[in-house]
């Protein structure tokens, strides 16, 4: 049975597209069928973070509208046999998905996929909602600073409440905290908050944590999701992620300063 | 099939009801205030039935044209489902109107202007041409003797709110700072307390507030409250206390056991 996975966060800026990219490409990797749906309708960004902003001719609100068949919308991913990327349309706005629209397509592409993962856009508005609404399970994106947790409660709350398998009364939507940007040396100088205080605040399991690191941006520049990189802490945060998520028990990395410390050391990042 | 199935059931039941006290038969009035009202609070009333409470207006000889507000309401998204008091002809004319009558009930004796006031919520809108209140059990048809508590096993997090409705409010999961808590009785909760709670939220000043761990943004019991902008005091922060009114004051108090 597919899964619908959603990658929210509120906030905006937390790494939401950065996690949509690296987490389908490590799902695609181990040989799942994955697509991943940009729903930033507007502000689309998710294929220049995959590499194939130049492959865009339809989007999303055309396959919703009919205008194309869905086949004729996906992209194929250069890295991934395996990964497929709906983008966002960028020229109409988040009003122009509907509910139903978006239902339909799903139901569609659960037929031929192992994994949905829906790349939401920041903000609780319609955009979000709808993103969230068909999901089975939920990567909550947050970073170690305060606003970004009441965002992250904010959206759990709502997902509690307004998704679909809310509405229904079915079991909820499962949920996963995903730390990014997460600076083990500022934790410890106390400008961060650490991974404890932010399960003691939003109480749900912990999924991963993925460090601070400029490779994340250099990574994005040249279109590459950050998991394919090479002796990249990051990189290996996510192989990590995408493995506990298939049910391994992997050892939490990258949460010590020393290690942290250590690992920048050696690989050089 | 073998086994016939009958295509309805009657049975009594028990409904909690919203009340609208008129106090006017100024139709023109009553349609301003309401939308001012209903403004405020745009997505409170989604085709939420209400019994027009008529006694406010018994005495003014003149009837309402039922037919009208009721119209205007549901474009309000209230739904009007009858009427409770009032004089002959306005109770005929509802009939005519398509609306139900409901017998005289008990709390009707409480419906003076002033005494409805008071027992609004707080961050409702004061209006001398009617007021919103919620009967409890007062048109139920079989005796109640108390609602049940509500009861919620799940995290209330930032930009929820829990409304306990004639009813106390028992919280078995973690209250996140920007939750609300609303209870027209007591409120408990088994875990840290970080939101606000609003306790004897119609008024009982006998309503009291437990937490497991004092971390609230704010506390309230009947209208009286207290905000923490300098933090939680030293001696109760974290820790499990008991909250109640003495006078118009809150007291937090160790709960020791």
């Amino acid at each position: 049975m597919a899964k619908v996975i959603v990658v929210t966060s509120g906030k905006g800026g937390v790494g939401k597209t950065t996690t949509s990219a690296s987490f389908s490409s490590g799902l695609a990797m181990r040989g799942n069928k994955t697509v991943v749906i940009d729903f930033d309708v507007g502000l689309r960004n998710l294929d220049l973070i995959m590499g194939c902003e130049r492959r865009v001719v339809y989007d999303i609100i055309n396959a919703i509208n009919g205008d194309v068949s869905l086949n004729q919308a996906l992209i194929k991913d250069k890295n991934c046999d395996n990964l497929y990327i709906l983008p966002a349309s960028q020229t109409r706005d988040k009003e122009a998905l509907s509910l139903e629209g978006v239902g339909r397509i799903l139901d569609e592409l659960k037929e031929s996929f192992d994994f949905i993962v829906c790349d939401s856009p920041a903000g609780i508005e319609s955009g979000a909602f709808m993103a969230m609404y068909f999901a089975d399970e939920a990567l909550v994106v947050t970073n170690p600073e305060v606003s970004s947790v009441r965002d992250s409660d904010r959206i759990l709350g709502i997902l509690a409440a307004k998704s679909k398998r809310a509405v229904e009364g079915r079991e909820p939507v499962k949920e996963h905290l995903l730390v990014t940007r997460y600076a083990p040396k500022r934790v410890n100088t106390g400008a961060m908050l650490s991974v404890v205080d932010i399960q003691e605040i939003l109480r749900i399991p912990l999924l991963g944590v993925i460090p601070e690191s400029e490779s994340v941006l250099q990574a994005s520049n040249s279109g590459t999701p950050v998991i394919h990189l090479e002796k990249s802490d990051v990189a290996e945060a996510y192989r990590d992620v995408v493995g506990r998520f298939m049910g391994e028990d992997l050892p939490m990395r990258f949460i010590d300063e020393k290690a942290g410390f250590f690992k920048r050391l050696m690989g050089g990042n | 099939m073998t086994n016939e199935e009958s295509a309805f059931k009657i049975k009594t039941g028990n409904v909690s009801v919203l009340q609208l006290h008129l106090l006017t038969t100024d139709l023109a009035l009553l349609q301003k205030e309401l939308t001012i009202r209903l403004a405020q609070t745009p997505d409170f009333f989604a085709s939420t039935p209400i019994v027009l409470e008529l006694s406010g207006i018994a005495k003014a000889g003149t009837s309402l044209d039922f037919t009208a507000l009721t119209a205007f309401m549901l474009r309000q998204g209230l739904c009007a489902a009858g009427v409770a008091g009032g004089s002959e002809l306005q109770r005929e004319d509802a009939v005519q109107s398509g609306l139900g009558l409901f017998s005289q009930a008990r709390s009707a004796s409480k419906t003076d202007a002033q005494q409805a006031q008071q027992l609004q919520l707080p961050e409702q809108f004061e209006s001398p041409a009617f007021s919103a209140k919620v009967a409890e059990r007062a048109y139920s048809l079989m005796p109640a003797a108390y609602k049940p508590t509500l009861v919620i096993d799940k995290p209330v997090r930032t930009g929820q709110r829990i409304y306990a409705e004639g009813a106390s409010l028992v919280v078995l999961a973690i209250v996140n700072a920007g939750a609300e808590l609303i209870s027209d009785g007591d409120i408990h909760v088994y875990a840290p307390m970080r939101g606000k709670a609003i306790a004897g939220a119609k008024g009982n000043e006998a309503a009291r507030i437990f937490v497991n761990s004092m971390e609230a943004e704010l506390l309230s019991i009947a209208g009286c409250f207290k905000v923490f902008e300098e933090g939680i005091p030293e001696n109760v922060r974290a820790k499990p206390v008991c909250i109640h009114l003495e006078g118009s004051r809150l007291v937090i108090e160790h709960l020791l056991y």
